[in-house]
């Protein structure tokens, strides 16, 4: 495939009030061909108010919308014509069978009958779904609710795909057949919009993120540059015994020349260490080290790296990232 | 993913078809018969939703006809000829109202979001589910007419009547359809319209000449029963299921079922333009 100069999207203004609260507020997002573009942010954030407006299901209160150039208000019909949608609830006929659902979908975009149902197999057969043919899609996993939702979306090739949090609600193994599904379809030239609230699962798959909090984007870039925006090292410690975790701190605050502070984990520290060489920075972390040895604090991790994006939107919002805090509580 | 299988995610795609450039597309009139079968396949897979609009005429023909039977017409076995027609009228007409409901649960689903963002003629599913409709009807004509069979029913003009009676009755549904789905894109769940349509329909249906003829009614009342397009519909439905019907009957009920779609179709398919 020739690169193409119109980007799969162009967002300038971009806006969408629900009553009196903005859901989407002055968006400006340019996302680039064949690439996988993650919008990242809690619950609430906006991310799925911009997918409909993009995909043509809401209208913008203001602002415009491009997506392979079409305008998604005056050109709805040819924006359509690139596009296919895999919303966060199935997009899928619950009360019909799978075989149904591919057919029914097949059929609409013009294939023969018999055509629509080898595609349907075709389908069902690469994603894992060949037995479930018959069954009813309401009587599936949710693992393999999403596959087949994502395979209604791939009867022909979309030019871009949106998938609004894939993996919500997904069990390990799910999430982690999604991401190959995913890496593949953008491997073969589709550009992919995936919203997510996971900041693991944008750092695995998008080549690029937009933080989005409160209806803004607040942040854009690859994963390497939202972390080096931060222009810090970060220092993560988990003690063996967590009674010897406020020793530790007390020890390391002046060794690092850094505010050290305790996480939501019980065991562990994290200090960011700003301002210094990645040399100096390793010099002191080694010191640390030994220090934390000769007072008798065993220490089970000791990381020094980039930090992650859970700090990123931290020093971002000013508060940390809800969803991520939301699940601590609820596993507690 | 199955090891087995010859193919894989990644190769489903390859070689394949993209979507901006498969020419033709399913026509409008083919989209729509898509969705019919969809709501063919909805009766199949979930026929338990039908139950109380069906259940209704099916428990107004018994219990009219063998309680107030023999103290209307003299004998049960008399007033069933005049009943049945009247309450398979009353069948189908409710029956209309799940036009309404099911619109309603669609537009909420994930499914008619993905419908909605697709390259096909926009109101293909609303038009579509309202042909799937007639399925529905015709279900609940085989039920009432075969129970009538049962108790006794000898329709006149035989079976060609009969057709001929559920063929126009079918015309009217279909205008009655497009009244539902236009309520529907103003109403917020589909138990509202549920609660509107029998609201409406219930006076409409028993202030008519369904369950008995409105001679003996007051005034006011009588002249209501007279200009009610159900009573027309009932009047039309026993002319021709008894070879007594006049084109001027069946004519007003075509106008009727005409009108009702010249009015709700149009409306309908601004607010479904006008939907997010």
């Amino acid at each position: 495939m020739t690169s193409n100069p119109v980007p799969a999207i162009e967002t300038m203004g971009l806006t969408r009030s629900f009553g009196q609260s903005r859901a989407v507020d002055a968006v400006n997002l340019t996302v680039p061909n064949q690439i996988v573009y993650g919008l990242l942010g809690p619950n609430g954030a906006g991310k799925t108010t911009v997918i409909r407006m993009l995909a043509t299901l809401l209208r913008p209160h203001a602002g415009t919308a491009r997506v392979f150039g079409y305008d998604v208000v005056r050109d709805a019909d040819a924006v359509r014509r690139h596009v296919s949608l895999t919303g966060q609830f199935a997009s899928l006929d619950c009360d019909l069978t799978c075989v149904e659902n591919l057919v029914l979908l097949s059929r609409l975009l013009g294939y023969s009958r018999r055509d629509a149902r080898s595609r349907a197999g075709e389908l069902l057969e690469a994603y894992g779904l060949a037995d479930a043919g018959r069954r009813q899609v309401m009587n599936l996993s949710g693992g393999m609710r999403r596959r087949l939702d994502i395979a209604a979306s791939l009867i022909l090739r979309p030019d871009l795909l949106f998938l609004d949090e894939p993996t919500t609600g997904l069990d390990p193994r799910g999430r982690q057949q999604t991401w190959e599904i995913i890496r593949a379809i953008v491997a073969d030239g589709t550009t992919i919009v995936l919203t997510t609230q996971y900041l693991e699962e944008a750092d695995q798959l998008a080549d690029r993120i937009a933080v989005i909090d409160r209806g803004r984007v607040i942040a854009e870039g690859t994963s390497a540059d939202l972390k080096g925006s931060l222009g810090a090292g970060t220092l993560h410690v988990r003690v063996l015994d967590s009674k010897q975790r406020a020793e530790a701190q007390a020890l390391l605050s002046p060794l690092l020349g850094a505010d050290v502070r305790p996480a939501a984990d019980p065991a562990v520290l994290s200090a960011r260490v700003a301002g210094t060489g990645a040399r100096e920075m390793g010099r002191r972390a080694t010191r640390a080290l030994a220090e934390l040895a000769a007072a008798d604090v065993g220490v089970s991790e000791f990381a020094l790296g980039q930090p992650t994006l859970d700090e990123v939107f931290l020093t971002l919002t000013g508060q940390p990232f809800a969803s991520e805090i939301a699940e601590a509580k609820e596993t507690r | 993913m199955n090891a087995a299988a010859t193919q894989q995610p990644a190769d489903i795609l390859r070689g394949h078809p993209r979507l901006g450039d498969q020419p033709p597309r399913a026509s409008g009139l083919s989209a729509s018969w898509t969705f019919a079968w969809r709501a063919i396949l909805k009766l199949k897979h979930v026929p338990e939703e039908l139950a109380d609009v069906i259940g209704i005429p099916i428990l107004f023909t018994l219990m009219f006809n063998y309680l107030f039977g023999g103290a209307l017409a003299g004998s049960t076995g008399r007033y069933l000829q005049f009943l049945l027609p009247g309450t398979l009228a009353l069948a189908v007409t409710l029956v209309t109202i799940y036009s309404g409901v099911t619109l309603n649960t669609d537009l909420s689903s994930g499914a008619f979001d993905r419908f909605r963002s697709m390259p096909i003629w926009r109101p293909a599913p609303i038009v579509g589910g309202l042909i799937g409709d007639t399925g529905r009807y015709l279900l609940a004509s085989a039920l009432v007419i075969g129970l009538g069979l049962l108790m006794g029913f000898s329709p006149r003009a035989g079976v060609g009547g009969v057709l001929a009676a559920v063929g126009l009755l079918l015309a009217f549904a279909f205008g009655m359809g497009w009244m539902w789905t236009a309520i529907a894109l103003v109403m917020r769940s589909p138990r509202a319209i549920m609660s509107i349509g029998l609201t409406v329909l219930f006076p409409l249906t028993f202030a008519s000449n369904v369950f008995v003829e409105p001679t003996t009614m007051p005034g006011g009342l009588h002249t209501f029963v007279d200009i009610n397009p159900i009573s027309h519909l009932v009047t039309a439905e026993r002319g021709l299921m008894a070879g007594t019907a006049t084109t001027g009957q069946v004519v007003w009920v075509l106008v009727a079922g005409a009108a009702l779609t010249a009015v709700f179709a149009p409306l309908t398919m601004r607010l479904y333009r006008n939907k997010e």
